[in-house]
């Protein structure tokens, strides 16, 4: 092979960008930008915050198998779910993790459509996400069932049972809904990948050469192949779209098709997909403003890309309010005592600290997002998306244990109090989740080089 | 452009076997002198040929005189198919296999069956639309004569390359190397088999 060395690209000095407004800071050529990203895997030395952060997540991650684990052998009466909140914390994380995951496939497949520049440089991160995102929310319906070693009983499958799901229930069409979207997540990243897995084939040495070569599938850049490539990227785009609204919809039918006062409502499916972006857009803000920072990707992670982040889920937010505004609104208009007591409920029940937290997170925190020096500021914006991420959490408890704890018969009203399993779950999942997103990034090019390329100012445009 | 120090062990006038030569490969260092060498060999009547570039660029299939729409039509089978066999499942499962009475309401409720219905569309179109590219590109290849060009790595990263391939009828060594040196590249190399 050549003799020439890989290893040493350019070093650029690092420059303080202020408040660049663009998409990719002018100053890279398609060298410079496969050495900077390709090179965080490849050469360039580790910050230690990843070891930190690494290492944090691996113990979280521990409460995982010690929650599950003890779930499995002793039953689902460890958790704090009972009659009549059998719904607790299982389908809140669920419904919590696969709407960060939106954020992902809205970022990659619906930006695409609208030819978004800025799209480019989040969307392998954003995707990555939503793939891990939603491997941490399948854990949920999967353990809730008590019996995780059947699960497959899910699945529409000839068996000596003659059973078949009821394709009359929304819950059978979650099964659909979930499956079709993790198995398109993960096509859609992994295509995505095939370029730049190419590059690093051609860029790494020793045995990761061989690694990334087996994944790269044998990519050679060729022409025939690009037109195929972008063909099948914006199939997969507009088939993810419609796809990524369907999935959260389906989850709301979840709780629209069932009569429980809080529940039965028609603004379900698009305020649970406005709702879906806000809470992924935060997290994209949570992971990407700290790693950024980290690995000095201020040229292509523009403040341009945050405050485009901070307007998608200001203009969210803003619809997530308006649902909460209907609710009220409807529980009042409807004239039915049900509806107003689900409403009283929330508003001076036993959970009202939780309702009004709601309100604080994801109605008022957000409001400083009118200012553009705000949009700007990354510790505004890393502040505002943990209030979003908690908001949205809340939002979940608010609707799920809240609606059903007090239903028609105050003889069969209850409590619902999560128990150390819940919590070690969740936050377990939470470990899990970071883990596997900072593995990402440590051993796969978290931005997308081969479109940053397209993106590079050319000599011959400039002179045009 | 490049950073690089190109190996420059392989010169021009290194002589090959003509039975094992893949094609003539020149590279260029800039996407614009590529578009044009590829509709000169295209004018010059060449046609078994491919460009090999780090970004997608938009006309360059047609600047070689190709095209191709055969993943649009998998992707609209498989739709198709998607379509009837999610369709069909909820059919059977409701009316054949265990159809059961959900207060009196009909056992065909198609309405219900819509969502479904849909996933299996786009998974099955999805499925279509990779396997579908992967296979019409001819990957997973693993062996491909342009690697033979050792340079050829810096495809993937900041160079353009064009290979004419031997097999293309007006295809002749000494000819075809005059033609693409005077299409300004930066090197013209014999890609062996």
């Amino acid at each position: 092979m050549a003799a020439h060395d890989h290893s040493l690209g350019p070093v650029l000095p690092p420059v303080k960008i202020e408040h660049a407004d663009v998409v990719l800071v002018q100053r890279h050529s398609n060298t410079t930008v496969t050495d900077k990203i390709a090179g965080v895997v490849l050469w360039s030395p580790t910050p230690k915050q990843w070891f930190v952060i690494i290492a944090i997540a691996f113990m979280v991650l521990q409460l995982l198998p010690f929650s599950l684990g003890n779930l499995v052998v002793q039953g689902i009466g460890l958790w704090g779910i009972n009659s009549p909140v059998g719904w607790g914390f299982d389908i809140i994380n669920f419904v919590w993790w696969i709407g960060i995951g939106h954020a992902g496939t809205l970022i990659s497949a619906v930006l695409l459509l609208f030819r978004q520049e800025w799209r480019m440089a989040i969307a392998r991160f954003a995707e990555a996400m939503t793939i891990f995102a939603v491997m941490c929310a399948g854990l949920y319906p999967v353990f809730h069932t008590g019996r995780p070693w059947l699960a497959y009983w899910l699945l529409p499958y000839p068996n000596t049972m003659a059973l078949w799901p009821q394709p009359r229930s929304p819950l059978v069409w979650d099964v659909f809904a979930v499956s079709t979207y993790a198995t398109v997540s993960i096509l859609f990243w992994y295509v995505g990948l095939i370029p730049d897995l190419a590059t690093m084939r051609d860029r790494a040495k020793g045995f990761g050469k061989y690694i990334y070569g087996f994944l790269a599938l044998g990519w050679r850049g060729s022409a025939k192949h690009w037109h195929r490539y972008e063909t099948a990227s914006l199939l997969l785009a507009g088939l993810s779209t419609p796809l990524v609204l369907s999935v959260h919809s389906i989850v709301s039918f979840d709780f629209a098709t069932g009569l429980i006062p809080g529940w039965h409502t028609t603004v379900f499916p698009p305020y649970f997909v406005a709702g879906a972006v806000f809470a992924g857009f935060a997290m994209v803000l949570t992971l990407a403003i700290p790693v950024r920072k980290w690995y000095g990707l201020e040229d292509f992670i523009t403040d341009r890309h945050l405050e485009n982040m901070a307007k998608v889920m200001f203009a969210t937010g803003m619809i997530v309010c308006y649902g909460y505004f209907l609710e009220v609104f409807m529980a009042w208009y409807s004239g039915n005592e049900y509806e107003w007591a689900m409403l009283m409920n929330r508003v001076k029940g036993p959970y009202a600290a939780m309702y009004w937290a709601l309100w604080i997170c994801n109605g008022l925190s957000i409001q400083i997002l009118w200012f553009k020096w705000a949009r700007r500021s990354t510790t505004v914006l890393f502040i505002v998306s943990q209030f979003v991420s908690v908001g949205m959490w809340l939002e979940r408890f608010v609707i799920i244990p809240m609606s059903i704890h007090r239903d028609f018969i105050p003889a069969s009203w209850g409590m619902y109090y999560p128990t150390v399993f819940d919590w070690g779950t969740f936050i377990g999942s939470m470990g899990f989740f970071t883990f596997l997103m900072f593995l990402f990034i440590r051993g796969l090019p978290m931005i997308s080089m081969f479109e940053i390329r397209t993106l590079v100012k050319r000599p011959a445009e400039a002179n045009h | 452009m490049s950073t690089y120090a190109p190996p420059q062990e392989q010169t021009a006038q290194a002589q090959h076997d003509p039975a094992d030569v893949y094609g003539l490969m020149a590279e260029f260092d800039n996407q614009e002198d590529l578009m044009k060498a590829c509709a000169n060999a295209r004018d010059a009547g060449y046609k078994t040929m491919d460009a090999y570039t780090p970004v997608p660029i938009h006309g360059l299939t047609d600047a070689l005189g190709w095209d191709d729409n055969s993943v649009q039509r998998i992707v609209f089978c498989c739709a198709l198919v998607g379509m009837s066999l999610g369709f069909g499942l909820m059919y059977m499962i409701t009316m054949v296999w265990y159809p059961m009475n959900v207060g009196g309401r009909p056992n065909f409720s198609w309405p219900a069956f819509v969502p479904p219905t849909f996933e299996t569309t786009i998974l099955l179109s999805a499925f279509g639309a990779v396997f579908g590219m992967l296979a019409m590109n001819g990957l997973p290849s693993p062996y491909h004569p342009v690697f033979n060009n050792p340079r050829f790595i810096m495809a993937s990263s900041d160079r353009f390359f064009l290979c004419i391939e031997a097999e293309d009828p007006k295809f002749d060594l000494a000819n075809t190397r005059k033609f693409l040196e005077a299409q300004h590249p930066a090197e013209v190399v014999a890609v062996e088999n």
